[in-house]
């Protein structure tokens, strides 16, 4: 049995640092874990995936269409462009932040804001965390990463690591605490008790 | 034994330290450049170096390995064209200490204008190919390929592909062998390739060759796995991931590590003992080509594409096995999202200026950031074929265009990086033809399409360590251009860079236009913008949208005004606000 992750936003949002935490957590439980991360021009506030996967033994590292057991959208329209990597019965775990494409600022196309709507109606599973409101009260909108890594630790219920330390080591020494404070919010998100 | 997650890219760097490799170069290019990256971590024991192109770096890695040194060369797919005219004679000298070039292939085109399958290189320069499916392999194998270059006098080739360089995987670390350097003897009749001695060592690498193929049949790299005997199939890389993916037990496997030379004794061992044969391989037909040599029937590029990543569905599909997943459907798209110039970017300021005389201007570009002035609303230029090319083909397209009473003036467009990698001999060209064109060089100090590398013209080394600062404008003049044909300029004042754009269209012979402002991104641009960002006064703005022709992704415009939406990344650079007439934008923070 493989789990299988999709991690979605925008370059610069810290996708990768995410994906980079869990590993590392995961691979501590002693799972087999590959995690693909194309990166190239998408640096340049193209959409990034990043994929992740792991269980006792796992071939390939990238997920197909209708494979993701879940995604993680950091943004909400990407969310809807992972859709169709959801299989069917899976979750979704999203942030309801808007970031505008360059096509959506020149007026050229419309930014679907009614996206989560459409999302919550089809997908029956899906979890809002309003991730990089939440990190903007603590301090910094970039802590939404981690603010989203505390959902989806909560989302996959994976105990047996010390998280908020995996945390604190990864992250640049004066940015600890708001992150910390970041990964608590998001977990609770999740699971409030 | 430690185990750690790594990349590809970051266990081909491991596994060269632990062989012992001591000299290592590299032209950037996505997917490989981490692989340089990496090995910089090694710095105190393995001397690297960013080189100006892919064939400096080939030749960079030869002299080190004809000299003794184990050495090893990266570079994306198509840096291997550039360094292929050494690579091809390489073949034919053979080694003194172990030679590696690693290749990293784009299928799917990530980050890359072709999708070209570099193991068709092997056979035709005459190198061992190794297909590492993972980062263990990664590392494994490169240990192993410069054992195997020394013992069969032959260069490898690593053949990686972005999905295989970018992959973390679980690797278990060895420890560095101690670099064994090996004496340098002077020996032309092997290494200096004239005509007389080349036909000799043409003889001997076909033996090599023969050699190394008989080593392979019972090479521990490849491996047969025993599954069900209905269905053997033949792959190599990571294909064999997607294949045991799609398949599991249901069909038995033969994973080709070594490439070329592809052992035809294995091979066929192996189809007799399975009914039927498929070949799952990304791109060309290369091990189904070998298997039909052999005169062994086989399904292969039949039923799976050419084009593309594959994954394992994509297998799945093309066989005929398990169902098609449901997935879910909505109404609605997602709005596209394109790469995008940065906030604050130094060439938008160029693009924009542009766009002003694009009708009287034929512009060619160049692969770097600044290519995605291609995309509306700049439009800014026409073509773009390879590095360096956004010079040359001026030459060219100007005396096509004038053939056919066309007024318009080429441009050339291309940045600091792609100017030392290829296009100062472009320009020399340019000068010596006169060529009736203007050629645009976007200094923005660093190599910042693949992460931000160093070159020639920044004064820093791969190492960290200081570096002459080779000075382009100087180039450019003791190339011959006629001074008042040259115009250094700022490309965030729109003026200025429109100015000499308007000279450029009515000069007479070559004209350079030499752009200097560092990417936004540079640490130190960070640091001396710190707090800096515009502020749009909505009392001010009247919503003439004049602002948002800058395409900033840090502006917006909703309820009829103009407003800065992404603070954090605005820098100040003020272009938004050279394009407001009512004054209503202006600079705040920072220093
Ligand atoms: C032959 C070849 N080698 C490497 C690359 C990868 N590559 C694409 S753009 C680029 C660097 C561009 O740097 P520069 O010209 O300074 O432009 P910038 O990105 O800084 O704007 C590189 C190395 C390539 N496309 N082709
Ligand atoms: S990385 Fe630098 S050069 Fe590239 S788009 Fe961003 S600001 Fe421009
Ligand atoms: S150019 Fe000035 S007035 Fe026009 S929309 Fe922009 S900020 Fe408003
Ligand atoms: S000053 Fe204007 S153009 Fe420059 S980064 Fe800020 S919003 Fe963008």
């Amino acid at each position: 049995m493989t789990t299988s992750i999709l991690l979605t936003g925008v370059g610069g949002q810290g996708t990768i640092l995410t994906t980079k935490i869990l590993s590392e957590g995961l691979v501590s439980l002693g799972y087999d874990v590959k995690m693909s991360e194309i990166h190239g021009m998408s640096q340049r506030g193209g959409t990034v995936n990043t994929q992740l996967k792991f269980g006792d033994k796992v071939y390939a590292p990238n997920i197909g269409r209708g494979e993701a057991d879940i995604i993680v959208a950091f943004e909400k329209v990407e969310a809807l462009r992972a859709l169709p990597y959801l299989r069917k019965g899976g979750k979704i775990v999203m942030d309801e932040r808007e970031i505008y494409s360059m096509p959506v600022l020149i007026g050229q196309q419309e930014y679907p804001h009614e996206a989560d709507k459409v999302l919550k109606e089809t997908v029956k599973d899906v979890v809002i965390v309003p991730a990089s409101k939440i990190a903007e009260e603590l301090g910094s909108v970039r802590s939404q990463n981690i603010c989203l890594l505390g959902a989806l630790i909560a989302a996959l219920n994976l105990e047996g690591v010390d998280w908020e330390k995996l945390v604190a080591s990864s992250v640049p020494p004066k940015t600890i605490d708001v992150n910390v404070a970041a990964f608590k919010a998001g977990y609770k998100a999740v699971k409030p008790n | 034994m430690k185990r750690v997650i790594m990349s590809g890219d970051e266990a081909i760097a491991r596994g060269a330290w632990e062989a012992g490799v001591t000299v290592a170069a590299a032209y950037p290019g996505t997917p490989s450049t981490e692989i340089l990256e990496n090995i910089s971590l090694y710095k105190n024991e393995i001397y690297c170096q960013w080189a100006n192109n892919e064939k400096v770096a080939a030749e960079i890695a030869i002299g080190a390995s004809i000299g003794g040194s184990r050495a090893l060369c990266a570079f994306k797919h198509v840096g291997m064209n550039v360094a292929a005219d050494p690579i091809f004679t390489v073949g034919y000298t053979g080694v003194n200490g172990g030679l590696v070039f690693v290749s990293a292939d784009d299928p799917g085109c990530h980050s890359s204008q072709n999708e070209q399958d570099n193991r068709l290189y092997a056979p035709h320069a005459k190198l061992l190919c190794l297909e590492p499916s993972d980062s263990q392999e990664c590392k494994d194998f490169t240990v192993a390929a410069f054992e195997l270059s020394e013992r069969f006098d032959i260069p490898v080739l690593i053949r990686m592909t972005t999905r295989v360089c970018h992959s973390k995987t679980l690797v278990e670390l060895g420890e560095r062998e101690g670099a064994a350097v090996k004496k340098y003897e002077s020996r032309p009749s092997k290494y200096a390739m004239l005509p007389a001695f080349a036909r000799l060592r043409h003889v001997a690498v076909e033996q090599s060759l023969l050699d190394a193929e008989e080593y392979a049949y019972s090479s521990p790299l490849n491996r047969i796995e025993m599954g069900d005997r209905s269905v053997g199939i033949i792959t190599s890389g990571i294909c064999y991931q997607h294949a045991r993916e799609a398949f599991g037990d249901s069909a038995s496997y033969l994973k080709l590590s070594i490439t070329h030379p592809v052992s035809g004794k294995l091979v066929k061992e192996f189809c007799a003992q399975v009914d039927k044969v498929y070949i799952i391989e990304e791109g060309e037909p290369y091990l189904e080509n070998a298997v039909r040599a052999l005169g062994i029937d086989c399904l292969g590029k039949e039923v799976i594409t050419k084009q593309g990543e594959l994954d394992a569905q994509i297998v799945r599909r093309a066989f005929g096995i398990g169902d098609e997943p449901e997935i879910y459907e909505v109404g609605i798209q997602a709005p596209a999202r394109p790469p995008v110039l940065c906030a604050g970017c130094p060439h938008r300021g160029f693009y924009l200026a542009m766009k002003k005389y694009r009708d009287r201007i034929v512009p060619l570009g160049d692969i770097g950031c600044y290519s995605l002035g291609v995309n509306p609303p700049f439009n800014g230029f026409d073509t773009c074929i390879c590095m360096g090319s956004g010079f040359s083909m001026t030459i060219g397209m100007a005396k096509a265009l004038e053939m056919q009473g066309d007024k318009r003036k080429v441009f050339g467009i291309l940045g600091d990086s792609t100017f030392f990698h290829s296009g100062i001999t472009s320009l020399i060209d340019a000068i010596h033809a006169k060529a009736n064109v203007c050629l645009c060089l976007l200094d923005n100090s660093i190599t910042a399409m693949t992460g931000h590398q160093q070159n020639a013209g920044t004064g820093v080394d791969l190492m960290g360590n200081e570096a002459p600062q080779i000075d382009a404008v100087k180039l450019v003049l003791a190339a011959g251009l006629d001074e008042a044909n040259l115009r250094v300029v700022d490309p965030i004042d729109l003026k200025a860079i429109g100015a000499a754009i308007a000279d450029a269209i009515e000069a007479n012979g070559t004209f350079v236009i030499v752009t200097k402002r560092p990417c936004a991104l540079l640490k130190e641009v960070i640091r001396a913008n710190a707090g800096a960002h515009c502020v749009v006064d909505p009392d001010k703005c009247v919503g003439c949208k004049s602002c948002m022709k800058v395409a900033c992704p840090s502006l917006a415009f909703e309820n009829k005004k103009a407003y800065i939406a992404d603070v954090a990344n605005c820098n100040a650079c003020g272009l938004c606000q050279q394009m407001c007439k009512f004054n209503a934008i202006t600079k705040v923070g920072g220093k």
